[in-house]
């Protein structure tokens, strides 16, 4: 039976991650979990991720989750979500802190002067609401999903990979926006595949079934 | 540089529709009148009904008046996030940052926030420091207040009252500029209910969305008044809100969501179909 380790580091609600992973994988085991030993254990970890990278840093740390998170990215399928995704980068212009260093590249904020679309009318911040994702490249995780499908987005701060071979998918919001990367066994996400709706229950199906 | 593949050009994000459901004891009130609907008043049930209809969200509002039932409101949203794979808000007897964390921890995505709000602000800034601008919704029931009769001439502007207790008490404040202190505080979203067109069917009032929608940088819902899909697209076009939420027209089957979305479509403006 396959293991799947939803890392709980205190940062907001798992449930509706967990939910997801049960409705798509009815005999896995998903276990909603702070503890490295069973991440390490896991045999897929999704790492996600709610509210202020600063935040999210200092409670994963805290609960010694580096070393566990940072042997499950070089080993074991990995899905990142939201902020989940930014900490696998090297630094964050929130607070100005480091991230995991896995992906070269930053994360920025949707910076105001450009929040505006071709017409002209504000853009909002956060990005909130569903938005197309563009294919950049095939991917298992991709399976059955259309292109430019909509995904449920939640964020005011966003990756720009500094190699654009992680590229696995983008969004426009007053400007193009790297939205998904890709790296032999890990995928990571901006938007909320757990509240994605059909979308996103297709890509955590094909998450719990991948092998890299 | 990023390009896109496809020949057609992206659109971009999309405008969303939320159906709002009144909830008390566990149970959705306002008679939801679908065919072939088992239970009327099951949350899960209809829940998934407007999930297949294509609902970008769900808001659920909580109007139990005793607190001791206060917690039933978890155990639906415990159920409802189980099945349906969608953005849900709750508020209502909001009053304190450890409601909050309980609503997210049932599985509620946001949390609104009204009374309390006007009562103590420093709860806004407290419960999105520790959870995130991206959870806590600000509830503002305004109403208009004409300017008087003396100052009608060419240029008279009007504005708008924030009023809480379910538009009972007025509060003095100007409704645009609360807006803006919420913002500034933590609201990563502001649900704008005008009390004068509250359940007149008569459509959104559309100079107090726009005011508040031009105010602010966070997203703003358009609420109250909704009675037909011309109103929900007026809501977009007119009033520049970035959602728009609407009850009885859904409840009562009168329109399914993905009528008002095809509506909407047909105005030229980007819905999730």
């Amino acid at each position: 039976m396959s293991s799947i380790a939803v890392i709980d580091y205190g940062m907001g609600n798992l449930r509706s991650v967990s939910k997801a992973l049960e409705h798509v994988a009815p005999d896995a085991e998903v276990q909603v979990t702070s503890d490295p030993e069973m991440v390490r254990r896991a045999e897929r970890v999704v790492f996600p991720g709610q509210g202020a990278m600063p935040d999210c840093m200092r409670e994963m740390e805290a609960r010694g989750l580096r070393p566990a998170l940072l042997e499950a990215a070089r080993t074991k399928p990995f899905l990142g979500i939201c902020i989940g995704l930014q900490m696998l980068f090297e630094r964050s212009e929130e607070g100005d802190t480091p991230g995991l260093g896995i992906f070269p590249g930053r994360v920025k904020r949707f910076p105001p002067q450009l929040m505006k679309d071709a017409q002209g009318n504000k853009l909002k911040v956060p990005h909130m609401g569903w938005n197309e994702v563009m294919q950049a490249e095939p991917h298992a995780l991709w399976r059955g999903i259309a292109d430019a499908s909509r995904f449920y987005f939640v964020h005011s701060f966003y990756v720009e990979a500094g190699n654009p071979e992680l590229v696995a998918g983008y969004s426009i919001y007053a400007f193009p926006f790297t939205c998904a990367v890709a790296q032999d066994n890990i995928f990571a996400v901006q938007f909320h595949p757990e509240k994605s709706q059909a979308a996103g229950l297709a890509l955590l199906a094909n998450f719990v079934t991948w092998k890299p | 540089m990023l390009r896109p593949r496809s020949a057609s050009e992206p659109m971009g994000l999309a405008k969303r529709v939320i159906p709002c459901l009144d909830v008390t004891r566990g149970r959705v009130v306002k008679g939801v009148n679908f065919v072939g609907l088992r239970d009327a008043g099951d949350p899960v049930e209809i829940a998934r009904r407007y999930d297949d209809q294509g609902a970008d969200e769900l808001t659920f509002l909580d109007i139990t008046a005793s607190s001791d039932e206060r917690d039933l409101i978890l155990h639906i949203i415990e159920a409802v996030a189980a099945e349906v794979f969608i953005p849900l808000t709750v508020g209502g007897g909001v009053r304190k940052v450890d409601d909050v964390r309980r609503l997210l921890n049932a599985g509620a995505d946001k949390v609104s926030i009204n009374t309390a709000a006007v009562q103590n602000p420093q709860l806004v800034a407290d419960a999105s420091g520790r959870y995130g601008a991206q959870c806590i919704v600000v509830a503002i029931d305004a109403k208009r207040v004409d300017p008087p009769a003396d100052a009608k001439s060419v240029g008279a502007v009007p504005r708008w009252e924030v009023y809480t207790h379910g538009g009972r008490k007025s509060t003095g404040l100007d409704a645009v500029a609360w807006a803006r202190r919420m913002q500034t505080l933590g609201a990563g979203e502001i649900l704008l209910t005008s009390m004068d067109r509250d359940g007149t069917k008569s459509g959104f009032d559309l100079a107090l969305t726009r005011a508040v929608a031009d105010a602010v940088d966070v997203p703003v819902i358009a609420s109250g008044g909704v009675g037909n899909l011309e109103h929900l697209a007026a809501g977009i076009l007119e009033g520049r809100a970035d959602a728009v939420l609407a009850a009885s027209i859904f409840h009562y089957g009168e329109y399914s969501v993905r009528q008002a979305k095809e509506l909407m479509a047909s105005r030229g403006i980007e819905v999730r179909l």
